[in-house]
């Protein structure tokens, strides 16, 4: 499970981290919706993974799982959903204001030439 | 007064709230008339916080009595009074400027504006590391609505940058939550302290990771030197009172790296001691190399200030990095001083804009301003007070960081880097100045006079710069003692652990 478990957080990672440096506004937010996910996998495990066990202390000394991760990851996808709605907004309205949807406001010039070449 | 510590949040929080709700939000001058009225009790509030922390005394504001370590603390020791009240004093001039008229522009600039002091003063004030990472997100939240007030494409174009590198941060700052939680299993700064001594060899080495994550995390909000690329521009297109109040949003990562890698990985934290320390000093001289040339390359007035922010940067992060009481006092005296004078001058900056009609701040031929004399004495006190000339703070500041380097080792580097830093920014002053106030076109001035308010929040700003030198002294003293005492705290941790740990 633990391997599993990791390799899901990694390969979040990885791709949040390729998708951030795009150029261009939506996979960059997409990226950033994937790097929040990867963080709330991660912090949930960083109170270790237990089956089968309650998140409250019981009288019993039952196996018991650490609470204080899931507050946590609560908070962090309460402030990244939020996050993340932000970010759509303004990368819609830097799409409006800039004319176009490159991260910088205004397209490589390589990009140009590329366009241009597309048009006729 | 038991329940102080937790005005300064809860402050701004109710007013905030308030202008968002009728008779209030209906109208601008009840809701400036508010601001004000919170901003002017929040000074107060933090004046009383820091002489109630001067005795030396440590404030725990234990929320919903949860006992430390578990629960949530607010601790207001003298180094977060300190901050809290700088920030009140910027907020209130911030505010003063604004109400001017600058607030019109946008909706929502009021409320906006307290629910970013409420997340400064939280992180300043709170004992809990995720807290802190919580009022970072408020904080944050804030600044992106708050910079794009008054809208614009540069504005937007500024805002994308700094949200998209923000809201990376904030997952990086996760993950070194994360990874700090899974090794020390807990989140309070004190009982981290306690507990980072005890870590075997191979946790060590997780935790440093953490460690150095968040070193990433305070760089990229105190714009450090890799990370610094997204200060000028933000700063530059941001509104003037909004770019006035992020002067102190830099000084929060300079903050919290102050408090993490002092007060948790301190002396007492066996292998882990000082793990900051070899990446701060190259990183801080580089910073102050990297601004110098933005400094002399800087096209226009706003983007000029925002290099002499990265500048005041590299001098603090230099103090930092000499990690001793005498070096840390010296940071503090001169990050209360350079987030004053860059707060007036981005206030400043505006004036100036404001008279120059189509050249703005940009250093190029344009009409003449019709105040050049109140607007020229403001730009000569700012600029000799953030060059570092006498008989102003920064002087006094530079003086007191340079004074604490170590001969053998560290004072040839900081030497050199902090008086051609301070060099540079004296030629593009004086060619800013020059060209500015000097170098006019003959078309007939058509300005309007700027508005009283705005110029007198300049100069209450300004002001703070000759107050600093004349109760040197006594506030030298106070900042000394409370290196003392943020140095003390990773080996007295009794005051902030009432119930003696988990």
């Amino acid at each position: 499970m633990e391997m599993i478990y990791a390799l899901c957080v990694g390969i979040l990672t990885t791709c949040g981290i390729f998708l951030t440096l795009r150029g261009r506004t939506f996979p960059v937010v997409v990226g950033l919706t994937m790097l929040s996910y990867a963080v709330n996998l991660f912090l949930f495990a960083s109170g270790r993974l237990n089956v089968e066990a309650a998140a409250v202390l019981q009288k019993e000394g039952a196996a018991y799982t650490d609470p204080l991760p899931q507050a946590l990851v609560l908070t962090a996808i309460v402030i990244g959903f939020a996050m993340t709605a932000f970010c759509v907004i303004l990368a819609m309205r830097a799409r409006a204001d800039l004319g176009n949807d490159h991260v910088d406001g205004r397209l490589p010039l390589a990009d140009d030439d590329q366009a241009q070449k597309e048009k006729p | 007064m038991e329940h102080l510590a937790i005005l300064p949040i809860i402050l701004p929080l109710l007013s905030g709230v308030m202008m968002l709700l009728p008779p209030v939000s209906s109208e601008n001058s009840r809701q400036r008339a508010l601001s004000l009225a919170t901003c002017g009790a929040l000074v107060l509030v933090t004046l009383r916080l820091l002489l109630q922390a001067s005795s030396g005394e440590i404030q725990l504001y234990v929320l919903g009595d949860w006992q430390p370590p578990f629960g949530i603390v607010l601790v207001a020791d003298r180094l977060s009074t300190l901050m809290l009240l700088l920030t009140a004093v910027l907020g209130f001039a911030a505010m003063l400027y604004a109400c001017g008229g600058d607030d019109k522009r946008g909706k929502y600039f009021h409320p906006l504006f307290m629910f970013q002091l409420m997340g400064i003063n939280g992180a300043f004030l709170t004992g809990d590391i995720f807290n802190l990472f919580v009022f970072f997100e408020v904080l944050l939240i804030a600044s992106y609505a708050l910079l794009i007030h008054g809208g614009g494409k540069q504005k937007t174009r500024a805002s994308v940058h700094y949200v998209v590198l923000n809201l990376v941060g904030s997952s990086l700052f996760l993950f070194a939550l994360g990874i700090l939680y899974g090794t020390l299993g807990t989140l309070n700064m004190a009982d981290m302290s306690s507990k980072i001594g005890l870590l075997s060899g191979s946790e060590q080495a997780i935790a440093s990771t953490g460690a150095l994550l968040l070193l990433v995390v305070f760089g990229l909000k105190s714009a450090m030197l890799p990370l610094q690329f997204w200060l000028p521009r933000t700063y530059a297109s941001a509104s003037a009172p909004v770019a006035a109040l992020f002067a102190v949003l830099t000084k929060v990562g300079i903050y919290s790296i102050l408090r993490v890698f002092t007060v948790i990985f301190g002396e007492q934290a066996g292998g882990l001691a000082g793990i900051a320390t070899p990446w701060l000093w190259p990183l801080a001289i580089l910073t102050l190399v990297i601004a110098t040339l933005g400094i002399l390359a800087a096209s226009s007035l706003r983007q000029l200030i925002g290099q002499l922010v990265i500048l005041s940067i590299g001098t603090l992060l230099a103090g930092i990095a000499m990690s001793k009481v005498e070096a840390t006092g010296a940071v503090l005296y001169y990050l209360v001083h350079s987030t004053l004078v860059c707060g007036a001058l981005f206030l400043l900056a505006d004036l100036i804009t404001q008279q120059r009609g189509k050249a703005e701040d940009r250093f190029v031929t344009a009409r003449r301003m019709c105040q050049p004399v109140p607007l020229g004495i403001a730009f000569f006190i700012g600029a000799m007070a953030i060059v570092g000339l006498p008989p102003f703070s920064g002087f006094v500041g530079k003086a007191l960081i340079l004074q604490s380097a170590n001969i053998e080792n560290q004072a040839a580097w900081v030497y050199s880097a902090v008086l051609i830093g301070g060099m540079a920014a004296l030629i593009a002053l004086s060619r800013a100045g020059t060209t500015l106030f000097w170098n006019i076109s003959r078309e007939k001035d058509a300005c309007e006079p700027v508005p009283r308010l705005q110029l007198s929040a300049v100069f209450l700003l300004l002001a703070t710069s000759p107050i600093l030198v004349i109760f040197g002294g006594p506030i030298t003293d106070f900042t000394l003692d409370t290196a003392t005492q943020l140095h003390g705290l990773s080996r007295q941790l009794g005051p902030l652990l009432p119930g003696g740990g988990s």
